[in-house]
């Protein structure tokens, strides 16, 4: 089995260091790595100078389209876009088709995670059956299925139902779980009419004639359920903020100890509704891009820690899908392969936080919150080799094209962004090297520290 | 001899103009044998103030023209040949005596005559408002080089030219010039237009 | 005149647009003649693409079109391979394909003229003739033109060349749904006309502060504050549902042309000329809903003259965007 040998690299940016990695895990670090890679019968040197050290980044929301829109992705080509991106580990979102509503599908969903071997596949349950919002779906047998789900979410609709949200959140203490909500009142946004809203409503909605999404449309369903969390002492996770609003609130239900994390996803870290004047679709996305002044909140909001993660809400969608009128095309964009270099250059670059801070959003705060022991570790000794080698220097156009993530809908197309992911190390093993694929982990048979079944 | 650099010349002054339309206005009337079911048309935009200037002359040799009722102006715009060639014009104002044009003699004033496609297309404009019992031609200048088989009936200089070389006629009113620096102008060289 | 296409007044320069409405008023003196046709556009198509029924807004392009010696294809997307599925970019390729030169598009998407002009699909000139609740500018540019020849007459002016500046305009009833009043807000202000809207809050958009309107939920209001021109737009039928106001009846009482609204309507005066103001109405009118009939019918309505307007000034945009140099 390969030993690696990673070099003057640096992590979480600071001092540099020497890294050895073997059987999955970190063997040694600084002076000990050199000494014991003598020991390494096969052994890999990697020069690791001008690299910051991260550990691999952990998506608490990726769509993988599999089942079901094989067109629009497979869960072998989201996770060679997660590789690339620097995830070792994504979490995949129920609405596929079938509605992973079972432990059939989540099983599925799994073991295609399993044979891509590119990064870590968790499917995510869906809290109602069919994502209708209706009825509470089997929780219980996809948590006790080989996926061993622990994450519930309807993502791309809301659990509107105040009771039925208060069952499914009571329900999943039971198994250890936690819901993700989509927050979104279907009546203020007209969901599932022929007025549904179509972007932030504002001074932008206003010109173009485009039904508005208003910001109370997620803020009230949000200090619904964080008021239902509490009552009924259940985790509540909220998907995708996006409104300084909705910052707001989770501040305060924070600080009356109440048991909510939230996501913030890295365009709307980045771009505002302005860019929906083009009525170019690749825009459009759900929650919809908002204002410069909920950029800025969501913003302060993950340097201040009152959003917890990253998520990526990676949506890609066939080309005739975002080819056509703004109102008939699909919402959503792709972000695994943008991801790092769209928070370095909106969060870091901009001093708002460091390279610890980033971390601790993409990786160590997503795999807590999860309940991952093997993913977003310290970069020490004895701990899982997941770890991604980024180039904060380099600077690159986005091309959608070269993406390996079958989805051409970034948003970020044509734009330089800083920061590549050199390598990423899934359990110790190369899934990518020198910024392109390598080997998929799949085809190391038999290796210690595979992760797919060591949950505790 | 090759110029290599514009070179003006001025072929006509503000008295040459004036004596020029004293001239063909004396024309119209002897040729119409009168004033009578006479209209004169200019064609924008310097066709319009030389028109004007006519009908004023005409006045004085015959009191029995009036401005007022026998002079308009006729917009070529929407009729030319080579919109596709040009950039977008707004058109300019048509006006027509209330009297219209049936059976009038009109008189079409432009201020240079060349290819001939303006008149042609004045011809086409005029036939959208009537039927005229004859129409006729008057310019400041020919300069030749014509493309169709059109000829002025009033000219008041001939003024041959190469195909390089460009008539620029400022009429007070139109270009930045007083009336007593009215000109027809000729620049060669690699300036040279169209026009 | 640069434009390329004409998608929104809201990026329409004011020389562009007096330019269109110079050109509109020679235009309208060639509807008088009594050989209505210009050979300007001879040999080139014009593709009337609707994908909404508005039998008015084609006809008049098409009209329009004509008279300028185009020949016209009608393209409707009923009955077509459009209600087959058929994607807005096959469709304009398809046309393109058949040599279109302007694409006049008509579409219940709002954005769907933009997108088109900044595709690929098609080199075609786009005319907006009204996508979704965005722009309708050929109707605003008809009322500019309908509005500045009031104004002129009042004030025994040249409508040629002049602008709006100091009339005041009154634009009431379903702002929010309007392309209509999107378009005329836009081009009424660039003419340095003031506007001023009046309509329950439900159907302004959240949003219209930064606008440079003034804004009345109170019709008496609005027109206490003599406006020289009152605009009626429609009411459409499915908001009357009781979403955004009560019920007809309630909407007639407070922001409907009645009949009494009229007699103060009547008491006013077009600036400081003697002349009495302006009543404008895009069509169709729902008579006694958000104006009466005495109201449409009055000698201050200027409806029927919007409509001979209406194909004037698609004249003038199809004569500005398809004659002149293509870069």
């Amino acid at each position: 089995m390969t030993s690696y040998l990673i070099t003057g690299a640096q992590p979480y940016g600071e001092d540099a260091t020497d890294l050895l990695l073997r059987d999955g895990m970190i063997l040694a670090v600084g002076a000990e790595a050199v000494q014991r890679s003598a020991e390494q019968t096969d052994l890999t040197t990697l020069d690791g100078e001008g690299l910051i050290v991260l550990p691999g980044m952990v998506d608490l929301h990726t769509h993988l389209r599999e089942p079901g829109r094989e067109d629009a992705e497979t869960v072998e080509t989201g996770t060679r876009a997660a590789a690339l991106g620097g995830f070792t580990a994504v979490h995949a979102m129920a609405n596929s088709s079938p509605v992973a509503d079972t432990a059939g599908v989540v099983e599925q969903v799994h073991r295609l995670g399993l044979q891509a071997g590119w990064s870590e596949v968790y499917p995510v349950g869906a809290v109602t059956v069919g994502l209708k919002g209706e009825k509470l779906a089997e929780l219980g047998a996809m948590a006790e299925s080989s996926a061993q789900v622990r994450m519930f979410s309807d993502d791309g609709h809301c659990v509107a139902d105040p009771q039925l949200m208060r069952r499914a959140l009571e329900y999943v203490k039971s198994i250890d779980g936690f819901v993700a909500q989509h927050a979104q009142d279907p009546s203020l946004t007209a969901w599932g009419t022929a007025n549904a809203a179509q972007m932030n409503e504002g001074e932008v909605s206003a010109v173009l004639g485009l039904p508005g999404w208003p910001a109370v449309a997620e803020e009230a369903i949000i200090a619904r359920d964080v008021l239902l969390a509490q009552h009924v002492g259940a985790r509540l996770h909220i998907c995708h903020v996006s409104t300084a609003g909705s910052v707001e609130i989770i501040r305060w239900a924070k600080e009356r100890g109440i048991s909510v994390t939230a996501e913030v996803t890295p365009h709307h870290l980045l771009l505002t509704d302005e860019l929906v004047r083009s009525y170019d679709p690749v825009y459009k996305v759900n929650p919809p891009l908002r204002t410069q002044k909920d950029v800025e909140a969501l913003r302060a909001g993950l340097a201040d820690g009152t959003i917890d993660v990253i998520g990526t809400d990676h949506a890609p969608h066939p080309t005739q899908d975002k080819e056509c009128e703004w109102v008939q095309a699909a919402m959503g964009m792709t972000g695994l392969e943008t991801a790092l270099s769209v928070v370095q250059h909106a969060m870091v670059d901009t001093g708002l936080i460091g390279w610890r801070r980033f971390a601790e959003v993409t990786s160590q705060r997503p795999a807590q919150i999860y309940g991952h022991a093997h993913q977003g570790r310290p970069i020490a000794a004895g701990e899982p080799a997941n770890l991604i080698l980024v180039d904060p220097t380099a600077v690159r156009e986005v091309r959608p094209d070269a993406h390996a993530s079958k989805g051409r809908n970034s948003p970020f197309r044509g734009l330089q962004l800083p920061g590549q992911v050199r390598a990423t190390f899934l359990s110790g093993h190369p899934v990518v090297l020198d910024g392109a694929l390598a080997t998929p982990i799949s085809s190391q048979a038999g290796l210690p520290g595979r992760t797919g079944d060591s949950r505790p | 001899m090759v110029n290599t650099t514009p070179e003006t010349s001025q072929v006509m002054s503000a008295a040459d103009i004036e004596r020029a339309l004293t001239r063909i206005a004396h024309e119209i009337v002897e040729t119409h044998r009168g004033v009578e079911d006479l209209v004169i048309l200019g064609i924008p935009r310097r066709g319009v103030p030389l028109a004007k200037r006519l009908g004023e002359k005409l006045a004085r040799i015959d009191s029995a023209f009036d401005p007022a009722a026998a002079l308009g102006a006729l917009d070529i715009t929407m009729y030319r040949d080579d919109l596709r060639a040009h950039s977008a014009r707004t058109p300019e104002p048509t006006e027509v005596p209330a009297r219209g044009v049936d059976g009038a003699t009109v008189v079409l004033v432009d201020d240079v005559l060349y290819s001939g496609r303006t008149v042609r297309a004045a011809l086409d404009a005029l036939s959208g408002i009537g039927r005229p019992e004859a129409v006729r031609l008057a310019v400041l200048v020919d300069r030749g080089h014509r493309q169709l088989p059109i000829r002025a009936d009033h000219v008041g200089k001939n003024i041959p030219t190469s195909r390089d070389e460009r008539v620029s006629v400022r009429l007070h009113g139109i270009d930045e010039v007083p009336p007593e620096d009215e000109s027809v102008i000729i620049t060669r060289g690699p300036a040279g237009g169209t026009a | 005149m640069s434009l390329k296409h004409l998608l929104s007044t809201a990026d329409l320069s004011y020389a562009d647009a007096l330019a269109i409405l110079d050109t509109a008023e020679e235009m309208d003196a060639v509807s008088q003649r009594e050989v209505k046709k210009l050979p300007t556009l001879r040999g080139r198509t014009v593709v009337n693409l609707f994908y909404e029924d508005s039998t008015r807004t084609r006809v008049s392009f098409e009209a329009a079109a004509k008279r300028l010696s185009a020949d016209v294809v009608n393209f409707s997307a009923k009955g077509s391979s459009v209600s087959k599925g058929e994607s807005l970019k096959d469709t304009v390729q398809t046309l393109g394909a058949m040599g279109a030169d302007a694409i006049v598009i008509r579409h219940s998407a709002s954005g769907a003229a933009a997108q088109l002009a900044a595709s690929d699909w098609t080199e075609a000139a786009v005319v907006n003739a009204g996508d979704g609740t965005h722009e309708h500018p050929t109707q605003a540019l008809l009322d500019a033109l309908t509005l500045r020849r009031g104004w002129s007459a009042a004030h025994g002016s040249n409508p040629r060349g002049a602008d709006l500046t100091g009339m005041k305009v009154l634009i009431v009833g379903d702002i929010l749904h309007s392309r209509v009043a999107r378009s005329n807000i836009w081009l009424l202000n660039t003419l340095g006309a003031q506007v001023s809207l009046v309509a329950p809050a439900t159907l302004l958009p959240v949003g219209i502060d930064s606008w440079p309107v003034t804004v009345y939920y109170s019709l008496d209001e609005a027109l206490a504050a003599a406006p020289d021109a009152v605009m009626m737009l429609r009411i459409q039928a499915e908001r009357m549902g009781g979403a955004y106001f009560p019920n007809s009846a309630e909407y007639t009482r407070r922001w409907g042309l009645t009949d009494e609204r009229l007699a103060v309507v009547e008491q006013l005066r077009l600036g400081n000329t003697d002349s009495q103001v302006l009543i404008l109405h895009p069509g169709p009118m729902n008579r006694g809903v958000e104006i009466s009939a005495a109201a449409a019918d009055s000698a201050l309505s200027r409806i029927t003259e919007q409509v001979s307007h209406g194909v004037s000034v698609r004249m003038a945009v199809l004569h500005l965007l398809l004659t002149g140099a293509k870069a």
